[in-house]
Order: structure tokens, then sequence, then C-alpha cells
């Protein structure tokens, strides 16, 4: 896998597109970041749409939830990549955070997220 | 009888199943009949993943599930007996006796398959084949979610 870090943001139904594009929005960066939806295919036909959007560049596959479709088919399909890191749990602060600190390699890079939502968690008073 | 439900869904044990259909009808163990999950610790562990505590998971052999599954019909377990394609659940239905409804759940578009639902797409050999088994006495169903209402395949197909 050559070239500079990339997302891919696999969720259920429409949320994918939903949460790139507010980060679009906000970091102004765009390009970066590719939508996949679970929506109207088969477990194959997921896998294949997680390999295309994955391609061969490093790159950090973003799922919403910590189990079901989206990350059982990033599992099978990206985790034996090298140069390939699966993260769950997949929120705005998340990518906008990722989106500004790339110079780092995918499983760096997917550490940094898992810390960078769980911060982003908690009760405010 | 306590097969509450079998369920023809292409991806197999996911968040539909478990929360849609586990929760209200309060399956205690899901079978899952798919030979090639049933050879491979490492999707078990996948599916396992998906499955809350309180639900068992069981993961069974195209060619040995319909003894295994006439055993649950007859326990006073609730069970949610689970394919990923219409032709593994026809072979099933054909074996035990101990199916008597079917619902469609998730079958997407693939090769010469016709749009019936937008989450039900089969082949012509699929269908006949579904209908041949509703013509035997089998109810077959579409209904992505309990809270949906089920559609007959007499009425889906017409």
């Amino acid at each position: 896998m050559t070239g500079p870090l990339h997302g891919v943001v696999v969720c259920h139904g429409d949320v994918a597109g939903s949460l790139i594009g507010a980060a679009e929005e906000i970091s102004g960066i765009r390009g970066v970041l590719t939508a996949v939806s679970n929506s109207g295919c088969d477990r194959g036909q997921l896998e294949d749409r997680i390999v295309t959007a994955v391609g061969d560049r490093p790159t950090v596959v973003f799922v919403d939830m910590p189990s079901g479709s989206c990350l059982f088919a990033a599992m099978r399909r990206v985790s034996p990549m090298p140069g390939a890191a699966v993260v769950t749990g997949v929120n705005l602060a998340m990518l906008l955070d990722f989106l500004f600190h790339r110079d780092m390699t995918a499983a760096e890079a997917a550490a940094r997220a898992v810390e960078t939502a769980t911060r982003a968690i908690g009760v405010r008073p | 009888m306590s097969i509450i439900a079998a369920r023809i869904d292409d991806r197999l044990v996911h968040g539909q199943v478990v929360i849609g259909w586990g929760r209200p009808l309060e399956i205690g163990r899901i079978v899952l009949v798919d030979s090639e999950v049933a050879g491979s610790p490492f999707e078990q562990e996948l599916y396992r993943m998906a499955v809350p505590a309180g639900i068992e998971v069981e993961f069974l052999a195209a060619d040995t599930a319909a003894v295994r599954v006439g055993e649950l019909a007859d326990s006073a377990e609730r069970v949610l007996v689970l394919t990923g394609t219409v032709q593994g659940m026809v072979h099933l239905a054909r074996e035990t006796p101990k199916i008597r409804a079917i619902n469609l759940g998730g079958i997407h578009d693939g090769p010469a398959r016709r749009e019936y639902l937008r989450y039900v797409y089969l082949t012509p050999a699929e269908l006949g084949d579904l209908r041949e088994l509703a013509a035997a006495g089998v109810r077959i169903t579409a209904q992505d979610l309990p809270t949906a209402a089920p559609i007959d395949l007499g009425t889906l197909s017409r």
C-alpha cells in the first residue's frame, strides 16, 4: 500500500455520508474520506464496496458499530491487509482529528482515533 | 414448537436479526445453518460478537443441521433458525418437517434475481422452490422486521 493515509467510513444506512459531509464542512478538507453504506447489499457486495474504497492506499476503516454486518465485512477483508486498520464507534470528533493528523501509520492513526473519540464522550456539567 | 422463526438473511447474524427480532421474540438461541461458517472458527468468532449475553448461538453445517434443528424444535428453548441462502433454507425445510414457516428477511440483488421488495430479490429457480414449499404447507412470508406487516409469498410474487 502506498500514498497518503486515507479513511473509509462504513456505516448502516446514510450515516457514513452524513458524517463525512459534516467533517468536510467543518474542516474544509475533502477527498480524504470515502463513505460506504451497507444498504441494499449482501455480505459479499458489502465486502466488495469496502475493498474498492480502500484500494491500495494505507487506510483506516472507521465502522459505526462494534459488531454487525459493517464490522464483519471490514474485519474479513481489511484486517488481513498490511497498512490498513479497523476502528469501531466512529464519531465526528474522531473523523475531524483524523483529517488533521494523517502523518502516521494506519495502526497509529487508529489508536489515536480511539483516544480522540473516547475523550469526546462524556457528561458535561 | 420452539422454532420461533426460520429466517433467510444473506447478512446472517447482524443487528436486524439480533436486535430487531431477537429482543421482541425473546429468542434464546440463534442457530446459523451455513457450512462455511460452521467450518471457520474466525467467522464464528465474528458472529458471536453480534450476539448479546442471554442469547446462545450455534453453528451447523447444512448437511447435518436437520437432526439438530429437529431436536431444538422439541425443546423448551425459543430458537431462531437462520440461513444465508434460499437454497439453504429450502434444503433444511425439505429435510425436517419442523420448519413450518419461513421468513424472507434479507435476500439482496444478484445475478438473474428480480426485485420483489427492496429487501427481497429472487431468481426464478429460488421462487419456484419457495412456491413448492408453500404448496406443501410451509407458510412463507416476507418481513424484514416484526414491526412491519408480513407479506405472503403468493401476494409478493403475483
